[in-house]
């Protein structure tokens, strides 16, 4: 028999679907001077963020915003029941060390840069299930901490491809609950791990599309929803390279009628900021989410999102062994 | 009917599919990239060219003379990077500004800055040359075979 909740191959549904209660967001500098920069609760005046080390900013930016997504619910961190987050980092360190002094209930997850889908998902799951009632999702990222880890020195004089793509500096949180009143989850899809053979670390857009195209196409077969159920797609970070093809992808496909369809990556700077291809990291689809795209749901502007943070899961070292880039996309679908 | 072999259909489909990404990839403004690179990468060296016939006309012999000129240019290159102007001067520049000694300046001074909150042993002793190490080692080898050359040629 199969399991009660579960459609199709890859999509859960929920009986009774969390509501987003609550949420924050956070943006650094650059993220702030972007077009959504009025849209965030909080932008940081500097990339230290009052601390001593990039490290300590991104643990200060996830805790802030953890905070922040309780006290508009005039909850504080013991309100909580369990947090689920992620960064970019190795060994997860700046939530790990966000949870350290939250001192809430913590699973660390790692999606690259599709975690605010993958927490998102996992707290849906885990209030649907009646096991929580006050669950917060949130992912983070920092411009500076991720480029030392998984490219170059900052001050080393580099020429980027036009396909790389700027990690922001950003954050966001989600406070689900069973009831309340807010968007709802109605169901999640969760990814499968696709490899298409791409090996250029400066173009994470053509690793990640076809994971991302998988994913929706999944969502929409195993609902049986035709492809224009909802009022936004959106996808975590492809930039505009992974963006172009993931609209070739969707006609491959055969999604029909186009879905109306646009990328976290490409909405969150303007064309003259010099990111290239785009935003990526954690934290570009959790504030954009967390920032216009809940106040457009709030407002009446958006009523069906589909949410599909995307992430390429490789590492300095894999890339170096010359492996090729593996990518993953979750979908999230937020209903008024 | 055979049915088809796993590894052979995800060969054709990544094979497909990497045409579609060239398609759609953005091709790098080569000349552009070329006119900076040559202006740039041009003035560094005319700068340097000064300062060595500076030194020249100061009477200063010709072997001393080119010394002295790297000193100040790796002092310049480390300065930039210092205050943050060199990799700004990269973004644009590339090999421009990456192939003069500044650019090497710029390798292991970025490197220093960037782990200095590591400490000074695990930080920037251990991974000051994490950018300029290959360049470095592969130099020593070369020096040593090209030293070797000579050597027997001489001989």
């Amino acid at each position: 028999m199969p399991a009660k909740k579960k459609r199709g191959a890859q999509t859960l549904v929920f009986d009774k679907p969390p509501v987003l209660t609550s949420w924050a967001s956070i943006a650094g500098p650059k993220e702030g001077q972007g077009p959504w920069g009025q849209e965030f609760d909080w932008i940081m005046e500097d990339y230290l963020f009052g601390e001593e080390s990039w490290e300590k900013a991104e643990n200060k930016m996830l805790r802030e915003t953890v905070k922040k997504a309780l006290n508009k619910r005039n909850f504080d961190e013991a309100d909580a029941e369990i947090l689920m987050a992620g960064d970019l980092l190795n060994q997860l360190v700046s939530s790990n060390y966000a949870a350290r002094q939250l001192g809430i209930p913590f699973l660390g997850l790692y999606g690259a840069c599709s975690t605010m889908a993958e927490s998102l998902l996992v707290a849906a799951i885990l209030v649907d299930g009646e096991y929580f009632e006050r669950v917060v999702a949130a992912a983070c990222s920092h411009h500076y901490t991720a480029e030392r880890q998984f490219r170059f020195p900052t001050e080393q004089g580099i020429q980027k491809t036009l396909s790389s793509q700027w990690t922001a500096t950003a954050a966001g949180a989600v406070l689900l609950e069973p009831v309340g009143t807010g968007p709802r989850i109605t169901a999640v899809s969760i990814g499968k791990v696709i490899d298409m053979d791409q090996k250029d670390a400066n173009d994470m857009g053509s690793a990640m599309a076809p994971a991302a195209a998988h994913t929706i196409k999944t969502h929409f077969s195993d609902l049986n929803r035709p492809s224009d159920y909802y009022d936004l797609i959106v996808t975590g970070d492809l930039g505009k390279v992974g963006m172009a093809i993931a609209q070739q992808l969707f006609i491959r496909d055969g999604l029909q009628p186009e879905p109306n369809y646009s990328d976290c990556g490409v909405l969150l700077y303007d064309a003259i900021q010099e990111v290239n291809a785009g935003g990526s990291g954690c934290g570009c689809s959790a504030c954009v989410l967390c920032g216009p795209l809940l106040k457009k749901m709030i407002s009446g502007e958006i009523n069906k999102l589909l949410f599909v943070a995307t992430g390429a899961l490789m590492s300095p070292v894999t890339s170096f062994q010359g492996e090729s880039i593996p990518a993953i996309a979750h979908a999230v679908a937020i209903e008024n | 009917m055979k049915t088809p072999d796993p590894q052979r259909w995800k060969k054709i489909e990544t094979e497909e599919y990497e045409s579609l990404v060239q398609q759609v990839k953005p091709k790098p403004p080569l000349l552009k990239h070329c006119v900076w690179a040559f202006i740039v990468g041009g003035l560094i060296c005319l700068l340097a060219q000064l300062i060595m016939n500076y030194l020249l006309y100061q009477g200063i012999d010709k072997v001393e003379a080119s010394s002295y000129t790297a000193v100040v240019m790796i002092f310049l290159g480390a300065f930039l990077t210092g205050i943050g102007i060199y990799d700004e001067l990269g973004k644009r520049a590339g090999a421009g500004s990456i192939v003069p000694i500044t650019g090497f300046a710029n390798a292991i001074v970025a490197s220093a800055m960037e782990f200095k909150r590591e400490g000074y042993i695990f930080g920037v002793g251990a991974r000051i040359f994490t950018v300029a190490g290959p360049t470095l080692l592969f130099g020593f080898v070369v020096a040593v075979l090209i030293g070797l050359i000579k050597v027997f040629l001489s001989s």
